[in-house]
């Protein structure tokens, strides 16, 4: 995800002088290219993620589209309070790319592993936050959130779903994506772990169980209409996500649910309730110890459908 | 007796307006800084009444200078230089603090004339500094200052502000340094002491001068011209806590103390009396 978002931003910033990329000492050989062919629109701002942030508030204000670069919690948990007074709250034109989203960086430890951020910057007003399923949705988001005035946030993963858009599909911010259709429950999924959604919805045809599947690459503003018609056209809801199971994706469509009065026949979170990881382990061995991979989504999804049919004979006997 | 007719008797005649203004703002408010505003007030008359390129008409005129009132607390003061100057009706600033005003107790950028709202202490720096360096990329002419506190230099993100500044020499950039010596609870020295500041800065890469901050031949000196063309430049401006009311001067107390009553009635005294 990270090469599509450099290979638009690179594409684009040809055309848009007013764009800067600024950077917190990292993207070493990812970043040359573009320095090298803007100078004036790349600033390295050295390991300061706070006056990186500050610094892009004010360029933005002066009417330049600033993004931020950084990796895991660096670009958002370190300079919070730089991104609510002097982004947010200015709504200066700043996009903040987190190139390590979730357990990206698994094997280095929890300093890197970015999941509380979906639950933070969800809470900031005027923030928009597109964390993208796939190659595509990671550039065309790329290319969104430059067209959408004021802050954003852009969570990019290492791991990433198999092409899925379209020809001429067009991507909208806010607009979730139907990847599959299916009849007996949604699987919701925002980022990478988009393609363990995919994987999972694959192995419960095989127990006769059709799965929708659907990418809520924008998490906020959250597309209520997409995520009520497939609570009301499928019954079960299971919201996927590489995140701890408070205040993420889950969080975002129970409360919008609950008040628009939509309920699912079920309602499953996957995520992460185990707190910090103590282990090494790659993205996906990581998930598959907390219970976030294919198999685990299948295991849950059966559990939690036989929970609710038992629920169902108590009920009608 | 002010010399009204000089440039800086007219400054000082402008401090002592915003000194009035700022002891009614918070004596009928419910938050005060009113020692932190008087150790400012004479950098806001000279900056406001002297040194800054601002437009009261078009307060976002691309040419203007940039003023980013990082101490955000002092806002009373910065609100009354700007009343003074024409940015709004000096009757406005009686909403101060008041329900449904845009006038709060830390300075609000929805407020004519306000770049940028502050509050939280250690970001304007940075702010300005991206203001500076759009400056440059631009080859626009305008300078940006900032006003900071002595108390704000405990923040990290200060000294983040500092080394870019100095790496990529902003010349157009100019801090202020509001070294009163006291902070919100304490004296700075007993709480993490900033001597020798003039070298820190120095060392970051910055030109530094130091003023007498109620001087205001010297601020102005100081301020009407960058003082390097290769460097930021940081104005270390020695005050007093309090200035101009003598029972506040150089006191930790009137950091927070609301000025009412009796205070109020001899503090206003004192100030109507120093023509």
């Amino acid at each position: 995800m990270r090469d599509a978002f450099i290979r638009t931003l690179t594409e684009i910033a040809a055309q848009r002088p007013e764009i800067m990329l600024l950077t917190g000492d990292l993207g070493f050989g990812v970043l040359n290219d573009f320095k090298a062919r803007f100078p004036k629109q790349f600033l390295n701002m050295g390991v300061a993620e706070q006056n990186m942030t500050g610094v892009a508030a004010g360029l933005a204000l002066e009417g330049h589209v600033v993004f931020t670069y950084s990796l895991g919690n660096f670009p958002t948990i370190r300079c919070l309070e730089q991104i609510r007074n002097d982004v947010c709250y200015h709504e200066a034109n700043v996009k903040i790319v987190n190139v390590g989203g979730g357990m990206a960086y698994g094997a280095v430890g929890a300093s890197h592993h970015a999941t509380e951020d979906l639950a933070i910057m969800r809470s900031l007003p005027n923030m928009t936050v597109v964390s993208p399923g796939d190659l595509w949705e990671a550039a065309e988001a790329t290319r969104a959130v430059i067209d959408h005035p004021g802050p954003a946030y852009l969570r990019l993963d290492k791991s990433a779903a198999p092409p899925s858009h379209q020809s001429g599909e067009e991507f909208r911010l806010g607009h979730a994506r139907m990847i599959r259709d299916g009849n007996d429950l949604t699987l919701v999924a925002t980022g990478g772990i988009l393609e363990e959604a995919v994987r999972a919805a694959d192995l419960l045809e095989e127990h006769g169980i059709f799965c929708r599947v659907l990418s809520v690459h924008t998490v906020k503003p959250l597309d209520t209409e997409t995520l009520s018609a497939a609570a009301r056209e499928t019954g079960g809801l299971v919201i996927i996500e590489e995140h701890m199971i408070d205040g993420g994706l889950g969080g975002a469509v129970a409360e919008n649910l609950l008040e628009l009065n939509v309920h699912p026949t079920f309602f499953l979170r996957i995520g992460l309730r185990s707190g910090f990881s103590s282990i090494v382990g790659t993205q996906q061995y990581l998930r598959g110890v907390y219970g976030l991979d294919a198999n685990a989504i299948v295991t849950a999804v059966i559990a939690k459908r036989s929970e609710f049919s038992e629920t169902a004979k108590v009920g009608t006997s | 007796m002010i010399d009204q007719d000089s440039t800086s008797g007219k400054t000082r005649e402008l401090a002592r307006r915003i000194r009035i203004h700022s002891l009614r703002m918070t004596s009928s408010g419910g938050g005060s800084h009113i020692g932190s505003i008087y150790s400012c007030a004479d950098i806001l008359a000279v900056l406001y009444g002297h040194v800054l390129n601002v437009i009261p008409d078009d307060p976002k005129s691309g040419s203007r200078d940039r003023f980013v009132l990082s101490k955000g607390h002092a806002c009373a003061g910065l609100y009354a230089a700007l009343a003074e100057r024409g940015f709004f009706p000096v009757e406005k600033l009686a909403t101060h603090y008041q329900n449904s005003s845009d006038l709060c107790g830390h300075v609000s950028h929805h407020v004519p004339g306000v770049e940028l709202s502050t509050g939280s202490l250690g970001h304007g720096l940075s702010i300005a500094c991206g203001f500076a360096y759009a400056a440059k990329l631009a080859g626009a002419g305008h300078r940006v200052f900032v006003l900071l506190s002595d108390g704000e230099c405990d923040e990290g993100s200060v000294w983040e502000a500092a080394l870019f500044a100095g790496h990529h020499r902003l010349d157009n950039l100019t801090v202020i340094i509001d070294y009163n010596q006291i902070q919100g609870i304490a004296p700075v020295t007993e709480v993490l002491d900033l001597a020798p500041l003039h070298d820190k800065w120095t060392s970051f890469g910055w030109g530094v001068r130091e003023v007498d901050g109620h001087n205001h031949d010297q601020l102005m000196a100081e301020l009407s011209q960058p003082l390097h063309f290769d460097r930021p430049t940081c104005v270390i401006a020695n005050t007093v806590k309090g200035k101009g009311v003598s029972f506040m001067e150089g006191t930790v107390l009137w950091h927070y103390r609301i000025p009412r009553g009796d205070e109020f009635e001899a503090a206003l005294l004192e100030l109507e009396n120093c023509k």
